[in-house]
């Protein structure tokens, strides 16, 4: 029962991953590609990581396993919003269809979303 | 076991197109990133399927370093020192 629990995980963890990773190589521009191999990516190493403790139970590679879930849960956010900002400082363009960009607005800069040709 | 090995090293082949293609330097950034977590989850995988319970460590080493490695890039982008 606890190895079909596992052998699940692990499966949804794996699609996610990969569908993210197609995410990445599908959408417009910088910040929708970033949103969407953030997520999924997050949710999908959970995932995996939830299945490989299910699967080997309380070792020392299903607590550590635990641990780096724990961890990637914590860290990949972070890096994600911190590398959304310095582009946005750096003066990466957003896709030409974005309706809103309250960072420059609040900021009181230029637009920078680019210009439809 | 292999087959999910295999399916995620062709996700880990998208963010290597990223990475050579992305038009921006935040786009090799962030699909370096994901690269990084997508080995940390494959090497979790083989440390399932091989038996080898230490290899769950290099996967956390892993995620430690590409986490490290992109906030200083981000601080790079942003145009400040890392101490600030």
């Amino acid at each position: 029962m606890i190895e079909v629990l596992g052998w699940m995980s692990l499966c949804v963890g794996v699609g996610f991953t990969v569908l993210g990773c197609l995410g990445l190589v599908r959408f417009p521009d910088l910040y929708n590609r970033m949103q969407a191999a953030t997520k999924c990516v997050t949710l999908g190493t959970c995932g995996i990581m939830l299945g490989v403790f299910l699967m080997s139970g309380f070792t020392a590679l299903g607590i550590k396993a635990l641990l780096c879930a724990l961890f990637v849960l914590i860290t990949v956010p972070v890096a994600a919003h911190a590398l959304a900002r310095g582009s946005l400082i750096f003066g990466v363009k957003l896709w030409k269809h974005t309706v809103k960009d309250e960072f420059t607005d609040d900021r009181g800069g230029e637009s920078i979303i680019e210009e439809e040709k | 076991m292999t087959v999910l090995i295999v399916v995620l090293s062709f996700g880990a082949f998208f963010c290597l197109y990223r990475a050579l293609q992305g038009p921006s330097i935040p786009d090799r950034a962030i699909a370096v990133d994901i690269m990084g977590v997508i080995f940390c989850s494959i090497t979790a995988l083989m440390a399932l399927k091989l038996k080898l319970a230490y290899l769950i460590d290099l996967s956390i080493a892993i995620a430690v370093i590409s986490f490290v490695g992109t906030l200083a890039l981000a601080k790079y982008l942003e145009g400040r020192s890392l101490d600030d």
